[in-house]
């Protein structure tokens, strides 16, 4: 090839002091451009709700141990993740952190029939890192002072759905509408509490209970509707034999007790 | 070899690829230069058509050319990820010809930054063409030159300073884009998770150690390429005047 700035035989134009740079900057852009990208065929993507990203890790070592297959992992909010596998996201397996969207992918032939299973049940807590702000009943929500109450996304994040049907259940929705502030999904919710920007806010049971300091109180089950999180094996993983194997390991007793040790309650 | 050496550096050892390797950098790398070969192989002749014709489209379309300054990159990737999905026109055409979904994958994010960084690159390449004058081509022409040879040898030449900085400016964009790879690319690490989304993940996550040396490298470099810009630019002066 040619370069670009090659004299033609029509004209002498001036000295070009500079014409050095612009070639070798299209060089090193051309040697970029040919990077390999990195693809292995043992890896099982995963979607995952946010709430779950640090246990699915754990079960993903255990299962990397196990087995020899990684997982790669992309986490978000169930309603999120959703949409993009509707649009055609690569992912093979998705663990929502809801049944909804399992059941509405099946229906909609976007995951495997009979694929779908209940893999955890998940706990909300509020939670504060400083160490005596939450009490056990939960009264810093009706008595207590703070500007900020973080939850996830109220209508993509499953766990922002359980927030405000808890503070619904306990007539303070109106009341602290001006103070929530909301996460994309419960990870961004963690980061809003843990960072100090808001001093309380709605999070996983899990979460709260792998931070180092804070108080959390744990909201009874009944305040708000079963958060049921369903696997399902999505249709670009269904020759996928890693992911089916993965599938599986995610009900054996290895990964139970992993998820329930984190907080969960296991079916 | 390399996850050993991962390991070590982290407290957490995990056996399967995560965020925290450099994957991200040679991604964003490589969807930059991507994205700025291409724009520099649309941008030259859009550039040059806009800088030389004086059609009443040529207002209209400098605006449409200049709407990803304004325009917020979640508008951009709303109807991106429309077009590219496997029901979008992009995407559905794109299927049908045997290619893989365009949605959350690497060709869509070259897309998405390719319409995203087009100012950056047309712009400094139409002024460069602009300031050129029309003298120097005709008195090419007077010389018998032809047209694609009068631009090749004496239009580009002389906007180098422009082609410069259009390749500088288009490939740090792409860098840091953020609104439009998140909303079109899906965060899949080892394939669409870029630098600033890899930040966002660890930010989330509460892994900041890790945000702050992808941040830290990329203030870096931003800075180190504006730097050089700004340094060619007074130089360029300086012996203008001299």
């Amino acid at each position: 090839m040619t370069s670009l700035y090659t004299p033609g035989t029509c004209i002498r134009h001036r000295a070009r002091p500079n014409s050095g740079h612009l070639g070798s900057l299209l060089c090193v852009l051309c040697v970029l451009a040919l990077l390999p990208q990195t693809a292995d065929a043992d890896e099982v993507h995963v979607a995952v709700a946010a709430n779950f990203l640090v246990t699915l890790r754990e079960i993903g070592a255990e299962f990397h141990r196990q087995q020899g297959h990684s997982l790669v992992i992309s986490s978000g909010s169930t309603g999120k993740l959703y949409a993009q596998i509707t649009h055609g996201a690569p992912y093979e397996v998705f663990l929502a952190a809801d049944a909804q969207r399992p059941q509405r992918l099946e229906k909609e032939a976007y995951a495997v029939t009979g694929s779908r299973f209940t893999y955890a049940r998940g706990r909300l807590a509020l939670w504060s890192r400083e160490p005596a702000r939450v009490d056990a009943a939960g009264q810093v929500l009706v008595t207590g002072k703070f500007s900020h109450l973080a939850m996830a996304n109220v209508r993509t994040a499953p766990y922002g759905v359980a927030a405000k049907e808890t503070l619904v259940h306990m007539g303070l929705w109106e009341r602290l509408a001006p103070n929530i502030v909301q996460g994309e999904d419960i990870g961004q919710a963690l980061q809003f509490v843990e960072s100090g920007s808001a001093e309380v806010g709605f999070v996983a049971l899990a979460q709260a209970k792998k931070r180092a300091t804070g108080s959390y109180w744990l909201v009874p089950q009944e305040y708000h509707a079963p958060l049921t999180q369903q696997a399902v094996l999505l249709r670009r993983g269904s020759k996928h034999a890693a992911a089916r194997a993965f599938m599986d390991f995610l009900r054996s007793t290895a990964a139970r007790q992993i998820i329930q040790r984190d907080g969960y309650d296991v079916p | 070899m390399l996850r050993k050496a991962q390991a070590r550096r982290h407290p957490s050892p995990l056996p399967f690829r995560v965020t925290m390797d450099t994957t991200p950098i040679w991604i964003t790398l490589r969807l930059a230069a991507v994205s700025t070969l291409i724009l520099l192989m649309l941008g030259t002749p859009l550039a040059w058509w806009l800088a030389r014709t004086r059609a009443w489209i040529k207002t209209p379309i400098e605006a449409v050319v200049a709407l990803p300054l304004v325009l917020p990159p979640t508008v951009l990737g709303f109807y991106l990820l429309i077009a590219l999905g496997p029901d979008g026109w992009l995407g559905a055409t794109w299927l049908a010809l045997g290619g893989a979904s365009l949605a959350f994958s690497f060709t869509g994010l070259v897309i998405g930054s390719v319409l995203y960084s087009l100012p950056f690159v047309v712009q400094p390449l139409q002024n460069a063409f602009e300031s050129q004058g029309a003298r120097p081509l005709e008195a090419a022409a007077t010389l018998g030159a032809a047209p694609f040879d009068r631009f090749i040898t004496v239009a580009v030449p002389l906007a180098r300073r422009g082609f410069i900085t259009a390749t500088t400016l288009g490939f740090a964009h792409t860098v840091g884009e953020f609104g439009v790879v998140l909303m079109i690319g899906g965060n899949i690490p080892g394939k669409t998770q870029v630098l600033s989304i890899a930040i966002y993940d660890h930010v989330e996550t509460l892994e900041y150690a890790q945000a702050h040396g992808l941040s830290i490298g990329l203030l870096a470099f931003s800075f180190a390429i504006l730097f050089m810009l700004a340094l060619m630019n007074r130089r360029h002066a300086r012996r203008a005047v001299a």
